[in-house]
C-alpha cells in the first residue's frame, strides 16, 4: 500500500462519520450544503455599477487608493507619447517585454534595447532591465486588480522581476467583478490553462515593519497601467 | 404573567442587591416573582473546566425546578447564556436533551426580557451620572444583547453615556479561568479599565456581576477613581 | 503540569505584565481593526458570505477524498510531481530526497506555516544547505533566531530599532531605523538570493480540485519570484487547503484578505498549475507538490471538530483574541497560537500535553464571531477541556465540583455554605494576599467582594 492509499484510506474511515452542517447559528443552517454560483457571489462580495463607466470609474479609484498609476489614452499613438515620456522621467535604459501586437508597439515606441521573455533568456539580464512591459488577460473594476498569466504576459518573471511593471491594457479587457474574471478564466484557459495565473493589485508592498507601508518589498515598486 | 427569576450563586452572596432590584422593578411593572428555592448555581463552572457529568448533576436540578416555568429571567449575561445557548449541548444525547431545548426559548437575561419581551424601556428611573457601559461576552455574543442594555441607559433621567474603546473586549473574568491563569485575567481587567478611565465616566455598568466582581477588584486594588454598578441598581433608582 | 504547560505559564506571566509589549500590539491591532472593518463594511452581506464561505469549506473536507484525488488528476496531467506525507518526517524526508537529487546548494523560500509545523528550516540547515526566508517578516525572525510570531505578522513584536540592529549585526548593512531603507536592504540581499536559489519553496493557501492549482497569497512578491526563478519548486501544502472549483477563490480570496489584513485584495494572488509548460520559457523545470497530513485525519475523524480544518489560516481570531494580545505569538509555544492554535494543537500534538491552550481562554467567543468560515471556535475549547478531563481527570477538582453538587442544589447546605463563608471571609483577613491565602491566585491582584450581610436568598425567605 502506497503512502497515498494509506491516506486517502485513513480520510474515507474519518469521513465514515457525518460531521455537523456549517454555521452554528440556527437560522442559517441549510439542509444540505450548497456550492455558491455567480449570482449567490454577487449578491455578498462589494457592489460594483452597473454600467461600464461606472466600473471604469471604480478600477481607476481603486488604482489610485493602492498607489497604481492608471492612465486612460486614446489611441496606440498616445500610448507611444506616453511611454516617451515614461522612459525620459524614469530613466529607462532598458526594457523586457513579451511579443504582441501592444507590446511590440511599445517596444517600437521607446526605442530601447528589448530583452524578449518569450524565448530564451538570461535571467540576470532580466534582472538587470528597469522596466518590464506586458499585456494582460483583464482589469478587475473591484479590486483595481491586472490579471496576468504566463502565457499572456510573457513568462512568470516579467511582471515581477523588473522594479517598474508596465501593463498594457485594452478597455474592452475590463471585467466587473472577481466572478467575472474566474468565468472569463474557465472560459479563455479551460482547454489548457497556463502554468501561472496572477492577480496583480497595486505595486509589491510590505507592512511587516511596525505596520508601516513600504512599496517595492520584493517585486516592483511601480505599477503603470495603460489602457486604451 | 408569572416571572421566574433564577438568582446565580455569585449575585445571591456577593451582589444580593441586584436581584431585590429586579424583582422590585419586575413587580412594580405588575408581574408575580418566582424564586426557585432549590438550585443555586447553573452549573457552568463544572461545564466550562470540563467536568460535564458533574455540571449535569447541578443543571439538571435547575431544569426539575423551571420546569413549567412561563418565562425565566436569569440575573446575569454568563448564567443566561448557559441555560440559553449551552444547555442543549451540555445535555445533548441525554434523557435531558428535550428539557434543555424545551427550557432555551423560555430564557431572558433581564435587560432583555424588559426590552425585547415586555416593550418597556422607561422605568421613571434618575441616575445622574456619567457612565461607561461594558458588554459582557456571554450576553453580548452568545445573547445579541447589545441594544437592551442601551435602550434602557437612554431613558435614565440625567444618565450620560459615553462608550469606551474597549466595551465589546473581554474584561478577563472567564470564571475558572481567573484563577488558572490570574496574570492573563489580570491584563485584560487592566486593558478594560484603563479604556473605562479614558472616558471619565464615574461608573462602569454592566449585566453581568461576575464582570463587575473582576472590574471592581482591579478598581478597590489599584485604587482607581472609577466605580462600577449593574444596570438593575441604576434602574430602581428613583 | 507538562512542560509546555509550564513555560506557558512562565511567559504569560512575563509577557502579560510586559506594558511595552501591551502597547506595541493594542497599537498594530489597532490599526488592522480599521482597514478590516471597512472591508467588511464593503460587502455587501458580510455575513452571508461567512455563511457561503463556510458551507464552502464544508463540501471541501467532507468529501476530501475526491477532491484530493481530483487535485491530483488535474495538477499531474500538466507534469506536476505530488508526493503523500503522513507524518512530518516524512515530509522532511521527501523534500530532503529532492533537494539531494536536485544537488541543490541554496534554498529560498517564501512563507509557509507548514514548513515551521514540521521544522523543515532545521532539518535542511542540518543537512548542509543554505535557507533563506524571503518574506520580509519571516526574514527578519530567521536573522533573529526566533519563530514567526503572528501566521500572518511574523515580526509585529519588534520595533523599527531592533530590526536595524539584527541587520547591523547580521547582514553588515542597516543605514538607519527607517522601514522604507531597512526593506530596501532585505529587497537587496533576497534579490541575489533569488537568482542564485536552486529551489524555491513554498506553501499554499488554497488547492483547487477541478483545476489542479495551488493558490498563494501576499503582498511582497517574494512567493512569485520564488516561483519564477528557481529550477526546482516545491509546494509544502496541508490536506486540508483544498477548495472545489476555481471560481471558490472569487469569494475566498477577498475573505482572506479582508480578515488577514485589512485589504481588498492582497497584491499578489496567483495560482499554480504546474511546471513551466509547453511555450512558457521560465517557472520551474520541475514541480513538486507535497500534500501534509501530519495529524490532520486525526481531526479530520473528530466529527465534531472536523470543522476546525476548514481554517484558511487568515489570523483573524488571533488579532482579536484578548489572551493573544496579552500574551502575544510566542508564549504558545508552537506553529499555530490564538484561538485556532488552542483548539487544534493539542490534537494535533497531544490532548495531556497541550490542553492548557485550550485553558488559557475566558471563552469570550470573540473568535468563533470574527471567523470568516464560521469555525465554532469557542465551543471547540470546551470540547477539548471535556476531552481531557475525560481522558485524564484531576481528581481534586472532580471531587471540589462533585462536593459542589449538593451544596448548589439543596436549600439547607447552601445555607450553610453561606454561613460558613462569612466565618472564613473573617478569617481569610489574617492571610489575606499571603502565600497561606487559598483564594490567592485572585487576592493576589485584585481585591475580594465580602459576602452579603443578608444574601438574596435569605432576603427572599423573608419575604415569604
Amino acid at each position: 500500500m502506497s503512502e497515498r492509499d494509506n491516506m486517502l484510506a485513513r480520510i474515507r474511515e474519518a469521513l465514515s462519520v457525518a460531521a455537523p452542517l456549517p454555521g452554528h447559528d440556527h437560522a442559517t443552517v441549510r439542509e444540505t450544503p450548497v456550492l455558491s454560483n455567480i449570482a449567490d457571489q454577487r449578491r455578498v462580495l462589494p457592489a460594483v455599477g452597473q454600467s461600464f463607466d461606472e466600473q471604469l470609474v471604480l478600477f481607476r479609484a481603486n488604482a489610485a487608493e493602492l498607489r497604481a498609476d492608471f492612465r486612460l489614452l486614446n489611441g496606440v499613438d498616445a500610448l507611444a507619447a506616453e511611454l516617451k515620456g515614461l522612459r525620459d522621467a524614469e530613466g529607462w535604459q532598458r526594457v523586457a517585454s513579451h511579443g504582441g501586437d501592444l507590446t511590440e508597439a511599445a517596444c517600437r515606441a521607446l526605442g530601447l534595447p528589448v530583452l524578449l521573455t518569450d524565448q530564451a533568456y538570461d535571467k540576470r539580464e532580466l534582472a538587470a532591465c528597469d522596466v518590464g512591459i506586458t499585456g494582460c488577460d483583464a482589469l478587475v473594476a473591484q479590486t483595481g486588480s491586472v490579471l496576468v498569466t504566463s502565457r499572456s504576459s510573457g513568462g512568470r518573471a516579467l511582471s515581477v522581476l523588473p522594479p517598474h511593471h508596465v501593463v498594457l491594457a485594452r478597455r474592452e479587457q475590463l471585467v466587473p467583478d472577481l466572478p467575472a474574471v474566474f468565468a472569463l478564466l474557465k472560459a479563455k484557459y479551460g482547454a489548457g490553462y497556463p502554468s501561472m495565473i496572477s492577480f496583480v493589485t497595486g505595486p509589491s508592498r510590505t507592512g511587516d515593519i511596525e505596520r508601516i507601508l513600504v512599496l517595492g518589498a520584493h517585486g516592483p515598486k511601480k505599477l503603470t497601467i495603460l489602457c486604451l | 404573567m408569572k416571572v421566574t427569576l433564577f438568582i446565580p450563586c455569585f449575585i445571591d452572596l456577593f451582589y444580593p442587591q441586584v436581584g431585590v432590584a429586579m424583582a422590585r422593578i419586575l413587580e412594580k411593572l405588575g408581574h408575580t416573582v418566582v424564586c426557585p428555592e432549590g438550585p443555586a448555581c447553573c452549573g457552568q463552572p463544572a461545564f466550562n473546566t470540563g467536568y460535564w457529568d458533574e455540571s449535569r448533576e447541578v443543571a439538571i436540578k435547575v431544569l426539575e425546578s423551571l420546569q413549567g416555568a412561563e418565562v425565566v429571567v436569569i440575573a446575569s449575561g454568563s448564567c443566561g447564556a448557559m441555560m440559553k445557548v449551552f444547555y442543549p449541548e451540555l445535555f445533548a444525547g441525554t434523557k435531558h436533551e428535550a428539557m434543555a431545548r424545551e427550557l432555551a426559548p423560555k430564557c431572558y437575561e433581564f435587560s432583555a426580557f424588559l426590552v425585547n419581551k415586555l416593550g418597556v424601556t422607561d422605568l421613571g428611573a434618575r441616575f445622574p451620572h456619567k457612565v461607561t457601559f461594558h458588554d459582557g461576552c456571554h450576553g453580548l455574543r452568545e445573547l445579541n444583547n447589545k441594544r437592551p442594555p442601551r435602550e434602557l441607559m437612554a431613558k435614565v433621567r440625567g444618565l450620560e453615556l459615553v462608550e469606551m474603546g474597549a466595551a465589546e473586549i473581554c474584561c478577563g473574568f472567564g470564571g475558572t479561568f481567573s484563577a488558572k491563569f490570574p496574570m492573563i485575567s489580570t491584563a485584560m481587567g487592566e486593558v478594560k479599565c484603563a479604556s473605562a478611565l479614558e472616558t471619565s465616566a464615574e461608573y462602569i455598568v454592566s449585566c453581568d456581576s461576575s464582570c463587575l466582581m473582576q472590574i471592581q477588584g482591579l478598581i478597590d486594588r489599584q485604587h482607581k477613581p472609577i466605580k462600577t454598578i449593574h444596570l438593575a441598581e441604576i434602574l430602581v433608582q428613583q | 503540569m507538562s512542560t509546555a504547560a509550564a513555560q506557558f505559564n512562565q511567559d504569560a506571566r512575563r509577557l502579560s505584565a510586559d506594558l511595552r509589549h501591551r502597547q506595541t500590539i493594542q497599537t498594530a491591532m489597532g490599526k488592522y481593526e480599521v482597514a478590516r472593518d471597512q472591508r467588511k463594511t464593503a460587502f455587501q452581506d458580510w455575513q452571508a458570505a461567512r455563511q457561503m464561505a463556510a458551507e464552502t469549506k464544508w463540501v471541501a473536507v467532507n468529501h476530501l477524498d475526491r477532491h484530493l484525488e481530483q487535485f491530483v488528476r488535474n495538477i499531474e496531467a500538466r507534469g506536476a510531481k505530488v508526493h503523500w506525507a503522513s507524518t512530518d518526517e516524512q515530509a522532511r524526508d521527501l523534500i530532503l530526497g529532492i533537494l539531494r537529487e536536485k544537488d541543490a546548494r541554496v534554498i529560498v523560500k517564501s512563507k509557509a506555516m507548514t514548513s515551521e509545523e514540521i521544522h523543515l528550516n532545521e532539518a535542511m540547515e542540518h543537512a548542509g544547505y543554505e535557507v533563506v526566508e524571503s518574506d520580509l517578516g519571516e526574514f527578519i525572525v530567521q536573522l533573529r533566531e526566533e519563530p514567526p510570531y503572528h501566521i500572518v505578522f511574523p515580526a509585529m513584536h519588534l520595533t523599527r530599532d531592533e530590526i536595524k540592529d539584527v541587520f547591523q549585526r547580521k547582514l553588515g548593512d542597516a543605514p538607519s531605523n527607517n522601514p522604507e531603507e531597512l526593506t530596501m536592504v532585505a529587497r537587496r540581499v533576497l534579490r541575489e538570493k533569488y537568482l542564485q536559489a536552486d529551489v524555491g519553496i513554498t506553501g499554499a493557501n488554497f488547492a483547487i480540485a477541478e483545476t489542479g492549482m495551488l493558490s498563494i497569497t501576499e503582498n511582497e512578491g517574494n512567493a512569485r519570484l520564488t516561483a519564477a526563478l528557481p529550477r526546482t519548486m516545491i509546494t509544502l501544502v496541508g490536506i486540508e487547503k483544498v477548495l472545489p472549483r476555481l471560481e471558490d477563490l472569487a469569494l475566498f480570496l477577498p475573505m482572506l484578505s479582508a480578515m488577514g489584513t485589512g485589504q481588498t485584495l492582497s497584491c499578489y494572488n496567483t495560482m499554480y498549475g504546474g511546471p513551466r509548460q509547453p511555450g512558457e520559457m521560465d517557472g520551474p523545470e520541475e514541480y513538486h507538490v507535497v500534500l501534509l497530513d501530519n495529524h490532520r485525519t486525526a481531526l479530520l475523524a473528530d466529527a465534531e471538530q472536523r470543522d476546525s480544518l476548514h481554517c484558511i489560516r487568515c489570523g483573524a481570531c488571533l488579532n482579536v483574541c484578548p489572551i493573544f494580545r496579552n500574551v502575544g505569538g510566542h508564549t504558545y509555544g508552537t506553529t499555530y497560537s490564538g484561538p485556532i492554535g488552542a483548539v487544534i494543537t493539542p490534537n494535533l500534538r497531544g490532548l495531556n500535553d497541550w490542553k492548557h491552550l485550550s485553558y488559557a481562554s475566558s471563552l469570550c467567543g470573540a473568535c468563533s464571531e470574527t471567523c470568516p468560515v464560521k469555525i465554532n471556535l469557542h465551543h471547540h475549547l470546551l470540547q477539548n477541556r471535556r476531552n481531557a478531563s475525560r481522558q485524564k481527570p484531576s481528581w481534586w477538582q472532580k471531587l471540589a465540583f462533585k462536593a459542589f453538587a449538593p451544596m448548589a442544589t439543596r436549600p439547607a447546605l447552601w445555607s450553610l455554605v453561606t454561613k460558613m463563608g462569612r466565618l472564613g471571609q473573617k478569617l481569610h483577613g489574617l492571610v489575606k494576599g499571603s502565600r497561606l491565602d487559598p483564594a490567592y491566585a485572585w487576592t493576589k491582584t485584585r481585591d475580594l467582594p465580602p459576602i452579603a450581610q443578608q444574601t438574596f436568598k435569605e432576603w427572599w425567605r423573608t419575604r415569604s
